[in-house]
């Protein structure tokens, strides 16, 4: 009896420390409190890491077009199969956005997923991508954001249900699907890492343009090849040069445009995509198109003829 | 129940069901007009863009009268009534061969906006496309967003 009883001690002990092991191995970890020093901002150049990295796109307020000051009040839904999210006000209110919060804070959430409590963030928000972003361009993004207009409208919570709404999970997700480093890797040229730059990091392309695991994490073996479209019907689509065949300058001028080679328009998400993208020097759209045509080319299986209007 | 109201609940069940696969095997020949006409007045606006996108992206040389003739009609095609192209139930939840989402009927207003929109891109592009290339380039770039703003909320996603 009493060997039982320390048999079954040495169980729960064992549970202790496993728990506590996993507790710590996913606990938020934002960045060190020194991570910005010495860096100053200028909110100038951080316009252009804001159009990069698309941040209008989600945290404008719904049906809202883009203008050069966005007012990032939040608000728009994206469903998923984990539940909708909801894009929180960022604005430089003190109250609703992110006007009470330090740069530091700030950073931590773009670049960790860390909210200033220190609660997990949801990847919805994509910090896996923005975590391979240059320190100086946080900083220069973080002075740009401060300079965009204030509004009060309140950020509405996620509408995710059990065990989605477990935040200490995130941790776990963090830990297995977490960006390690550049997905493309090898030796590139210096327009080519920039492209890699701007897709990978800043613009945060595979976020929709990969398909996702049952958890949700990349399948980086099929990096960009397309993937459903989680907020219901039709797929994004392919832009791998195994689904994409256009030229690099026909990239570029989609994404200044908005009108693929044929003079189709753009639709959906790719609209606010595009009014951010024509905002970038044109270099930087020839980098993303010089990327594009280095990634491993994946075959997919050729879409139906699809229908007009 | 009854055996009158079983006999009367049997009958509508049938008449439902027959409907149904008859309005999914044979598409409402308004319907189908509809469809093809405003897929038809599409392919127009596309065919007079790629006109002026070549031109603006120097795959083809500037050439004024064609500029002007183009960006005239993308002017006058935006300016067409096209109330019969939407009849009811012509979305794409309804039918299939049509990718216009069932929100066009439900926003009608902002439909109407965003049409507006395009018709003043499209004016202020045809009273400057004849007078050389950058003027044509940069009227241009409004008249693409004007497309876009339509289809990024009213045009559903394709399988590619």
């Amino acid at each position: 009896m009493l060997k039982r009883l320390r048999q079954l001690n040495r169980l729960i002990l064992a549970g202790l420390v496993l728990a506590a092991l996993g507790l710590w191995l996913t606990r938020p970890q934002p960045l060190a409190p020194d991570a910005l020093d010495g860096l100053a901002g200028d909110p100038l150049a951080g316009a252009a890491v804001f159009a990069a990295a698309g941040c209008a796109s989600c945290h404008m307020a719904p049906g809202v077009v883009r203008g050069d000051d966005p007012v990032l009040a939040g608000g728009r839904r994206f469903a998923s199969p984990f539940g909708t999210f909801i894009a929180p006000n960022i604005s430089s209110d003190p109250e609703a956005g992110i006007g009470g919060w330090s740069d530091i804070d700030l950073a931590s959430a773009i670049m960790r997923g860390v909210s200033p409590t220190g609660e997990h963030l949801y990847p919805a928000f994509p910090y896996n991508a923005y975590l391979l972003a240059e320190m100086q361009d946080v900083a220069n993004l973080i002075a740009y954001l401060r300079s965009l207009p204030a509004d009060a409208t309140p950020s509405q919570p996620h509408e995710v249900g059990f065990p989605f709404n477990i935040r200490l999970a995130l941790g776990g997700w963090k830990l297995l699907f977490g960006t390690r480093g550049w997905t493309l890797d090898g030796a590139l040229g210096p327009q080519e890492r920039r492209g890699r730059y701007l897709v990978e990091a800043l613009g945060h392309c595979a976020e929709c343009h990969t398909p996702r695991n049952r958890l949700g994490g990349l399948e980086r073996g099929l990096w960009l090849a397309g993937a459903p479209n989680p907020a219901g019907e039709g797929r994004i689509p392919n832009i791998t040069p195994g689904g994409l065949d256009w030229s690099e300058a026909q990239i570029v001028a989609y994404l200044q445009t908005g009108f693929t080679p044929d003079f189709d328009s753009a639709g959906g998400e790719m609209v606010d995509v595009i009014a951010n993208m024509r905002r970038l020097p044109e270099q930087d759209l020839a980098a993303i198109a010089a990327y594009l045509k280095l990634v491993p080319p994946v075959v997919t299986a050729a879409a139906e003829p699809s229908a007009g209007n | 129940m009854t055996s009158i109201s079983r006999i009367v609940a049997a009958g509508l069940t049938v008449a439902v069901v027959t409907g149904a696969a008859f309005a999914a095997s044979h598409l409402d020949p308004i319907v189908a007009a509809g469809i093809t006409a405003r897929q038809s007045h599409m392919k127009l606006y596309q065919h007079n863009i790629a006109v002026l996108g070549a031109m603006a992206q120097g795959n083809i040389d500037y050439d004024a009268d064609a500029a002007a003739a183009a960006a005239g009609n993308l002017a006058a095609l935006s300016t067409l009534n096209q109330s019969t192209y939407w009849p009811l139930g012509s979305d794409s939840a309804s039918v299939e061969g049509t990718r216009a989402l069932p929100a066009i009927w439900e926003n009608g207003d902002d439909v109407m906006a965003k049409a507006a929109a395009l018709a003043e891109a499209a004016a202020a592009l045809n009273a400057v496309a004849g007078s050389g290339l950058a003027e044509m380039q940069a009227a241009l770039g409004p008249v693409g967003q004007a497309c876009g703003a339509c289809h990024q909320t009213y045009r559903k996603r394709d399988d590619g």
